[in-house]
C-alpha cells in the first residue's frame, strides 16, 4: 500500500525523462492500487482483527513494525481515497498552472501521499518521524510551486514544521531514554509504570506541542493560512484536508494508544487543557475567517476551526467525544477536499477569489456552486449532511462531560460558520448580475463549467457528504467503536 | 397500539423532492412542463396522505424505518393522528398554492422562477418530513431542510431589502435551530432515546432544574419558528417574499411546523403529566398570552397589508400553543383544530392580498379605498377569512375558538378565557378597517365601478379556500375528518 506510491514516485521521474504524458496515468494507477489495498486492509481488519507486518522480518520491539488496527485502517481509507480523487482532478489544474513542471509535481504529490500513509500505518515512533519528514518535505516543495507569496509562505511553513518535527523527535528521544523502546505497543505496556516520571511528562509535552504544530492547532497555526492560500489549488486541495487530519490522527494515537487514556486524562489534565485550547481555536478560526475577503484564505481559517473540533473531541476523553472526533476526521476531510477543489475549479475558469467578485457565479457554474452550497451546509452542520452528525457526537460528548461552555462554543461556531458560508452564497446567487453592455444577457447566462475531470471528483465528494451522514450509524458500529480504547 | 409497516410516508415525503429535481432539470425554457411537475407532485402527495386517513382513524399507526442513525435512534417515520393532521393540511394547501403561484409568478413576470418552484417543492418535503418524523432527530433533519429551502424564497426578489430579510430570517431561525440541537442532545443525554411517546417520555429523568433548562431551550428554539414574541421579528420582515411564499410557508408550512414541533415537545416529549407536576405549563401559558395580546395590538399599527396579516399570524400561532399548554382535552382539541382552521382562513387572506398586489401593485391598507368594487370576489373571500379569524360563526374559526374557550374553563383558568375573547376583539379591530375601506369608501382616482379580477389561476384557489373555511365551519368533519383526528390526538396524549 505504501510501497506502490513510493516506488512509483521514483518511476515517475525516470519516466518523465522519456515521456511526459505517462506520468499522470502512472500516478493514478499507483493511487488506485493504494486505495484498493487500504479498503482491502479495512475489510480484513474488520473480519480478522489487527494486522501486523514486520519490516525485514525483524521481530518487534527491535524491528520496525507496521500495525493496522481499526483506527488507522479507517484513516488510511480516508487518506488514500481522497488523494485518489484529488489526483484525478489535478491533471487539468497542473497543466494550466505550471505546464513545465508536471513531472516533478506528480512525483512530489505521490511522495506526499506516501508520507501521509506511512505516518498512519507505522507502529513505530521513530519510523513515524521519518514519514512525517517525507510528507513535510514534499509538502514544503509542493507549496513553493504556487503563486507570488508561495516561496516565502513555504519557507515560513518549513521553519514551523521543522520546529514541530524537532519537538516530536525530542519526545521520541526522551521516551527512548526512559523505556529503551520505540515500538508503540511495547511503549504502551512499559509506560504505565513511569507515570510519575518527569521525563515522561516532558516527553508528552514535546509530543503534544510538536503534533499541534503539524495539525495547525491554535496558537501554533500561524504557518497555515499563508501556506495554503498561496499554494497552487491542486496542492492545497491535497494538503489542506489530509495533512492536518493525519496530524490529528497522530495526536489521538499518542494520547490514547502510546500513553494510556488514564495518563492523558487523569494523571495530567492534558485532555482538559486540550479542550480549552481547542475551544479557543474554534472561535478564533471562525472569527478570523469572517474578516477575510479572499475565499481561499477564509477556508484556511475555517480549516483551523475544524481542527479545533477534532482536538476538542479528542480532549473531552469520553466515548461520544472521541467518536465525534474520529467521525469528524472523515467528514472534515471530505468537506475540505470538496471545498478546496471547488475553489480550484473556480480559479481554473479564471474567476477571482475575492468573495465580492463572485456575483452571478451560479449561472456560469451551476453544478460547482450547488456542490459549494452542500459542502458549506455540511461545515455549518445542517442535517442531513455529514457535518451535522459529527457535531452531534461532539455536542453530546460535551454534555456528557458536563462542559456546558464547550457545548455552547460548538453551537456558536455553527452560527458563525453559517454567516461565513451564506455570505458567499448570497453573493453568488442573489446579487443581481450587472448587465453587460456588449454581450447582453445571453452571454452572461451561458454555462461555463469546469472540466469533467474536476467535476466528477467534486460530485463524488458531495455524494459522500450527503450519504455518509445518514450512514454514520453503520460506520460507527462497524469501525469507529472498535477504534476507541475500551476503557472509555 | 397496532402498527402497520408501510412505505407510504416515505413516498409522501419524497414525491416533492423528486418533483424538485425534475423542476430543476426542466428549467425555464419549458415552463409549462415545469409547472406540470409541481401540480402532479402536489396531487400525488395529497392522495397518498389521504389514503392513510382510514388506517389512522382505526387507531393504528403507520411506521417506516429507513436506517439506524445512532444507538436507539433511527431515521424513522411514524404516521400518528397528530402528524397526519398536519400533513393533510400542508399537502391540501400545497395544491391550492401551486395553482395560485403559477398565476402569481407569471402575472408579475418574476425572475428565477425555476429556483422558486424548486425551493417550494423542497420546503414541502421538509414540512411533511416534520409531520411524519417519529423522533426528535428525524424531525430536526427535516426542520433544517425546511429552514434552508425557505431562505431563497424569502430573498427571492434579489433587492437589497429582500436580501436583508433573508439574512434576518436565517439569523433567527438558525439560532433557534441551534438551541433545538442542544435540547435534543440534552434529551438524548438524559434518556438515551428521542422517540416521541404520546404523553411524554421525560418523566423520571433528570433534576427539575435541568428539565427547566431543557424546557426553556426547547420553547425558545422551536418558538423562533412559531414566531413567539420576542423572537418573532423575522416573520413580518419576511413578508417581502412573493405572496405564495407568505401564504403557504409563512401562514401554514413553516410557522405551523414551528407550532407543530412545540406541541410535539409539550405533548409527546414532556407530556401533560410532567408539565403539570413541575408547574411549567402556567408560566408558558402566561408567556403565550402576552404574545397573543401584544401581537394583536401591533397588528393594529401596521399599514402594509401583508405585515398586518403577519402579526395576525403571530397572534393565531400563539393561540394554538395556548391550547396545547392548557393541557385540558377541549383546549388541546381546539388548539390542534385551529392549526387547520387558521391555515385555511389565513391562506385565503394572503391569496387575496397577493391578487390585489398583482392587479394594482398596492401593498398598503391606506391605498385600498374602493378596491372592493373593483375586485368583489377577492375582497368577498377576504371578508370571509377575516370574520373567520375573529371567530364569527358559521366560519371555521368559530369552532376552534369555542373549544379553546371551553378548554380554558376546564383548566380552571378564567384569565385565559378573557385573553381569547380580547384577542377576538383585536381581530375585529384590525380587520374591520380593511373591509370598510375596500367596500364603503370611494376611490379617489377611479370613477367607474368596472369589475376587474385577477386571473383564474389565482381566483379559483381564493374561492376554494374561502368556501372550505365556511364548509368546515358548518361540518368540521367534512372530507378528511379534521375534527375527529384532533379529538384522537387529545385522547391519546392525556
Amino acid at each position: 500500500m505504501i510501497v506502490t506510491p513510493l516506488f512509483s514516485a521514483f518511476l515517475i521521474i525516470i519516466m518523465g525523462w522519456f515521456k511526459k504524458s505517462l506520468c499522470y496515468p502512472l500516478m493514478i494507477i499507483a493511487l488506485s492500487v493504494s486505495t484498493f489495498s487500504s479498503f482491502a486492509n479495512l475489510e480484513s481488519v474488520l473480519s480478522h482483527g489487527t494486522l501486523h507486518y514486520h519490516l525485514g522480518n525483524w521481530q518487534p520491539p527491535w524491528g520496525i513494525e507496521y500495525v493496522i488496527d481499526h483506527l488507522n485502517a479507517f484513516v488510511c481509507v480516508i487518506v488514500s481515497g481522497i488523494s485518489l480523487l484529488i489526483g484525478i482532478s489535478s491533471k487539468r489544474m497542473v497543466e494550466k498552472e505550471f505546464p513545465e513542471k508536471t513531472v516533478y509535481f506528480y512525483c512530489l504529490f505521490i511522495l506526499q501521499v506516501t508520507g501521509l500513509l506511512g505516518i498512519v500505518v507505522t507502529g513505530d515512533m521513530f519510523n513515524l518521524y521519518v514519514f512525517l519528514e517525507i510528507a513535510s518535505l514534499a509538502g514544503y516543495t509542493l507549496i513553493a510551486i504556487g503563486e507570488d507569496g508561495a516561496p516565502f509562505a513555504s519557507f515560513n511553513y518549513m521553519i514551523y514544521g521543522t520546529i514541530g518535527a524537532c519537538f516530536y523527535l525530542l519526545g521520541v528521544g526522551y521516551l527512548y531514554i526512559v523505556t529503551g523502546s520505540l515500538n508503540m505497543a511495547d511503549l504502551s505496556k512499559i509506560l504505565p509504570s513511569f507515570h510519575n516520571s518527569t521525563v515522561v511528562l516532558i516527553a508528552f509535552a514535546f509530543f503534544a506541542v510538536g503534533v499541534a504544530v503539524k495539525m495547525a492547532l491554535f496558537p501554533l497555526h500561524v504557518w497555515l493560512p499563508d501556506a495554503y492560500t498561496y499554494a497552487p489549488s491542486s496542492v492545497s486541495s491535497l494538503v489542506a484536508p489530509l495533512t492536518t487530519k493525519v496530524g490529528a490522527y497522530v495526536l489521538i494515537r499518542v494520547m490514547y494508544t502510546v500513553f494510556s487514556p488514564s495518563f492523558s486524562l487523569q494523571v495530567i489534565p492534558a485532555g482538559t487543557l486540550l479542550c480549552w485550547v481547542a475551544a479557543v481555536a474554534v472561535l478564533f478560526g471562525c472569527i478570523l475567517a469572517l474578516a477575510q475577503t479572499d475565499l481561499k484564505r477564509m477556508l484556511t481559517y475555517v480549516l483551523i476551526a475544524e481542527m479545533g473540533y477534532i482536538a476538542l473531541g479528542a480532549g473531552l476523553g469520553n466515548r461520544n467525544g472521541l467518536t465525534g472526533a474520529l467521525l469528524h476526521i472523515l467528514n472534515d476531510a471530505l468537506m475540505m477536499a470538496c471545498l478546496f477543489l471547488i475553489i480550484g475549479a473556480i480559479t481554473y475558469k479564471g474567476w477571482p477569489r475575492k468573495i465580492d467578485q463572485l456575483t452571478g457565479l451560479h449561472r456560469k457554474m451551476p453544478v460547482t456552486m450547488a456542490a459549494f452550497v452542500i459542502s458549506g451546509l455540511s461545515v455549518i452542520g445542517i442535517p442531513p449532511t455529514c457535518g451535522f452528525f459529527s457535531k452531534w457526537y461532539l455536542v453530546l460528548g460535551a454534555i456528557d462531560a458536563k462542559q456546558w461552555v464547550l457545548a455552547a462554543v460548538l453551537l456558536i461556531s455553527s452560527l458563525l460558520n453559517a454567516i461565513l458560508f451564506f455570505r458567499v452564497i448570497e453573493k453568488a446567487y442573489f446579487k443581481p448580475v450587472p448587465e453587460d453592455s456588449h454581450g447582453g444577457q445571453d452571454k452572461i447566462m451561458a454555462i461555463d463549467e469546469a472540466p469533467l475531470s474536476m467535476l466528477i471528483p467534486v460530485l463524488l465528494l458531495v455524494g459522500g457528504i450527503l450519504l455518509l451522514g445518514i450512514l454514520s450509524g453503520k460506520i460507527i458500529s462497524k469501525v469507529i467503536q472498535f477504534a476507541i480504547p475500551a476503557s472509555l | 397500539m397496532e402498527v402497520v409497516t408501510s412505505i407510504k410516508p416515505v413516498l409522501a415525503i419524497s414525491v416533492s423532492a423528486l418533483a424538485a429535481v425534475l423542476i430543476l432539470f426542466t428549467g425555464e425554457k419549458r415552463r409549462n412542463i415545469r409547472e406540470l411537475w409541481t401540480l402532479f407532485a402536489s396531487v400525488i402527495k395529497f392522495s397518498i396522505v389521504l389514503s392513510m386517513i382510514p388506517i389512522v382513524l382505526e387507531g393504528k399507526t403507520i411506521e417506516c424505518t429507513l436506517v439506524q442513525l445512532f444507538p436507539g435512534v433511527a431515521l424513522q417515520f411514524r404516521v400518528d393522528a397528530f402528524g397526519l393532521f398536519f400533513a393533510i393540511l400542508a399537502s391540501a394547501l400545497w395544491i391550492a398554492t401551486s395553482v395560485y403561484s403559477i398565476g402569481y409568478m407569471r402575472g408579475l413576470q418574476a425572475q428565477a422562477q425555476t429556483r422558486f418552484f424548486f425551493c417550494f417543492a423542497l420546503a414541502l418535503n421538509g414540512a411533511l418530513g416534520i409531520a411524519f418524523a417519529s423522533n426528535l432527530l428525524t424531525l430536526f433533519i427535516f426542520y433544517e431542510i425546511l429552514t434552508i429551502s425557505t431562505f431563497p424564497l424569502v430573498a427571492h426578489k434579489e433587492t437589497p431589502e429582500a436580501i436583508s430579510a433573508g439574512r434576518k430570517y436565517l439569523a433567527y431561525l438558525l439560532s433557534g435551530a441551534t438551541l433545538v440541537f442542544f435540547s435534543i442532545g440534552l434529551t438524548y443525554h438524559l434518556t438515551g432515546t428521542v422517540d416521541f411517546v404520546p404523553g411524554g417520555f421525560l418523566q423520571g429523568h433528570g433534576s427539575s432544574s435541568l428539565l427547566c433548562l431543557l424546557f426553556i431551550t426547547f420553547i425558545l428554539g422551536f418558538g423562533t419558528k412559531a414566531a413567539l414574541i420576542p423572537v418573532h421579528e423575522w416573520l413580518p420582515t419576511a413578508m417581502v417574499a412573493p405572496t405564495p411564499v407568505s401564504a403557504l410557508l409563512h401562514a401554514v408550512a413553516v410557522v405551523k411546523a414551528g407550532v407543530f414541533c412545540l406541541l410535539r415537545v409539550i405533548l409527546y416529549v414532556f407530556g401533560p403529566n410532567l408539565l403539570s407536576d413541575l408547574h411549567f405549563w402556567l408560566p408558558l401559558a402566561y408567556f403565550v398570552s402576552f404574545t397573543i395580546l401584544l401581537s394583536g395590538m401591533l397588528a393594529l399599527a401596521q399599514n402594509n397589508l401583508k405585515r398586518r396579516l403577519a402579526f395576525s399570524t403571530i397572534n393565531n400561532l400563539a393561540i394554538i400553543i395556548l391550547g396545547g399548554c392548557l393541557l385540558s382535552p377541549s383546549a388541546i382539541t381546539g388548539g390542534i383544530f385551529h392549526i387547520a382552521a387558521h391555515g385555511f382562513m389565513k391562506i385565503t387572506l394572503f391569496f387575496a392580498a397577493g391578487a390585489i398586489y398583482v392587479k394594482t401593485h398596492k401593498e398598503n391598507i391606506s391605498e385600498l379605498d374602493g378596491i372592493g368594487r373593483m375586485m368583489p370576489v377577492t375582497l368577498g373571500a377576504f371578508a370571509v377569512g377575516a370574520m373567520g379569524i375573529a371567530g364569527t360563526p358559521p366560519i371555521v374559526g368559530f369552532i376552534s375558538k369555542w373549544y379553546l374557550c371551553l378548554g380554558s374553563l376546564e383548566a380552571k383558568e378564567i384569565l385565559f378565557l378573557f385573553v381569547l375573547l380580547g384577542s377576538a376583539l383585536l381581530d375585529i379591530g384590525y380587520f374591520a378597517p380593511i373591509i370598510y375601506r375596500s367596500f364603503f369608501k370611494r376611490s379617489q382616482e377611479q370613477t367607474g365601478s368596472s369589475v376587474s379580477e385577477a386571473s383564474l389561476f389565482m381566483l379559483i384557489p381564493i374561492i376554494a379556500c374561502a368556501a372550505i373555511s365556511i364548509l368546515l365551519g358548518i361540518a368540521p368533519d367534512a372530507f378528511v375528518h379534521f375534527f375527529k383526528i384532533a379529538m384522537l390526538v387529545a385522547k391519546s396524549v392525556l
